[in-house]
């Protein structure tokens, strides 16, 4: 074990001897990598940032129960037990026929209209304010409520916020997918550094071979070089989000100020930002694996 | 401990380094190894170090075959040899110090330990004022020394020598032969190639064109 935690720090030691010799290096493959890892982080930033900004909007779907016009006072209390034990439901209010048809002849300008009609024309309604922003929950709920006794139509009122979700959910995708090939690349960007880094070392590489050395002790410390590489530039990618937010930021306000709303952008969460790093980090870590296996292969 | 039977090792390209070569080293010999020049004693020392594999035939170190042995586990077989190369492979860009501590991070020795054992065998080979100095400062010589010092600090029981008096005057190589045979008297078994073994005390391997033409078994 003790042997063990000697190779590593042994390896770590090394990685962070080359770091202080070649600073500049390290510096401009930070910025490479920063700036590939920024894309997408970025994008995800903003695609939060809205998220939250639609959640703190009124979003809650609002549905509409029409009862039956031949609905009796039994059927519609029915419903109202049915909606009083609902768990998926912020509040409701129960709306009569006779209230609705009330509010309606108030209203100025359609009296005319109205004149013409010998009876009340309107359904009992209930209207439901949904717990849940979930357009799918509010979908579910719309379903089983046409399904109800004496229960006439049912209209959801969400389709924009549908619209709304739908329109992140692709965002979210088109982030994953520029993730992805950006992952890629900076599995090759930063093989490809560490493959100039072996061959620095071949000869000590080729020497230690002879001498016993396993595949596993050649590797380590290049692992740790690439990951380390991975987690500068996964540090620069926050530092260019974090700047760049600012200078936006400085925008959305005076923008946000014209609508009267303090709305800003937030830079990346701390569970956003370790995982930018981390994964970084396992990047670099693969690049490198990748690029010394295929040396040590050769050999 | 050391057996071969009827090796033969052909390199891709088709050239034959080793015909047939069937021989056997008890613990503590010392042997020495001799024939021109591409005559096949680099090969032979390489595939006792397990750093080659036989083409057909079958070398046992320690009664293993190291033929059959899984990749995996050459380089721990390898450790077992002190190995002098025939051109140093010292490293370049680290002192003397460092040079020979290598085979002991490899083996996994560190801190105080390791640090004595590499002044113990800088010692032996009378470079231990120079532990401080890069390779390039020292003669001839005194790499070659460095290059034992490497070989013998993880103090491996069989230490083998690719030429290692080719490029030395005959003063430094009395020196260093005389530094094998003291290596031998403590039980190493120590295998040394050489083109010219004029007063070698000590068994002789004769290849010839990659055959075993002298210590051949009866």
């Amino acid at each position: 074990m003790q042997a063990w935690i000697h190779a590593h720090q042994q390896a770590l030691t090394l990685v962070l001897k080359k770091l202080r010799s070649a600073p500049f290096a390290h510096l401009v493959m930070a910025a490479v990598i920063g700036a590939a890892l920024s894309l997408p982080a970025g994008l995800y930033m903003v695609l939060a940032n809205l998220g939250n900004a639609a959640a703190d909007i009124e979003t809650d779907p609002q549905i509409t129960l029409f009862m039956t016009l031949g609905a009796n006072d039994a059927a519609t209390k029915e419903i109202d037990n049915r909606l009083h034990k609902h768990s998926g439901i912020r509040e409701y209010r129960f709306v009569s026929r006779e209230t609705a048809w009330h509010d309606l002849q108030e209203r100025n300008g359609v009296q005319g209209a109205l004149n013409g009609l010998e009876k009340n024309p309107l359904p009992d309604a209930f209207i439901v304010h949904v717990s849940s922003s979930d357009p799918a929950t509010a979908d579910a709920l719309q379903k089983e409520f046409s399904a109800w006794p004496q229960v006439e139509h049912v209209q959801l009122d969400a389709a924009w916020v549908k619209r709304l979700y739908t329109l992140l959910k692709l965002g979210e995708k088109a982030v994953m997918i520029l993730a992805v090939l950006l992952g890629f690349a900076l599995i090759a960007i930063i093989g490809n550094t560490i493959r100039l880094q072996i061959l620095t070392q071949r000869e000590e590489i080729e020497v230690s071979k002879l001498i016993g050395a396993t595949d596993r002790f050649i590797r380590r410390p290049f692992l740790y070089a690439g990951a380390l590489q991975g987690v500068l530039g996964g540090v620069t990618a926050w530092l260019i989000l974090f700047v760049a937010l600012y200078i936006f930021n400085q925008s959305v306000e005076e923008l946000a100020q014209l609508y009267a709303s303090d709305f800003r952008l937030h830079p990346l969460g701390l569970q956003a930002s370790l995982i930018l790093i981390v994964s970084a980090a396992l990047l670099g870590w693969l690049g490198s694996y990748w690029s010394v296996s295929r040396y040590l292969s050769k050999l | 401990m050391i057996k071969f039977d009827k090796v033969t090792k052909r390199y891709p390209g088709g050239h034959e380094a080793l015909r047939s070569v069937t021989f056997e080293i008890a613990k503590g010999e010392l042997v020495y190894i001799t024939g021109h020049s591409g005559a096949g004693k680099s090969t032979l020392l390489k595939l006792i170090a397990a750093i080659e594999r036989p083409t057909t035939g079958t070398v046992l170190l320690n009664n293993q075959n190291i033929g059959t042995l899984r990749r995996a586990a050459l380089p721990y077989i390898r450790r077992n040899f002190g190995m002098i190369f025939q051109d140093h492979k010292l490293l370049y860009d680290r002192s003397a110090f460092d040079n020979v501590a290598l085979p002991l991070a490899i083996d996994g020795v560190a801190g105080r330990e390791a640090g004595k054992r590499v002044r113990a065998a800088l010692d032996k080979v009378g470079l231990l004022n120079r532990e401080k100095a890069m390779p390039i400062a020292l003669s001839g010589g005194e790499q070659q020394r460095l290059a034992i010092a490497r070989a013998i600090v993880s103090r491996p029981a069989v230490l083998v020598a690719d030429e290692p008096t080719g490029n030395l005057d005959s003063n430094y190589a009395h020196d260093i032969m005389a530094l094998f045979r003291s290596f031998n008297e403590v039980g190493v078994t120590v295998l040394v190639a050489t083109h010219d073994a004029g007063n070698a005390e000590g068994r002789l391997l004769h290849l010839d064109h990659g055959a075993l033409t002298e210590g051949v078994p009866a």
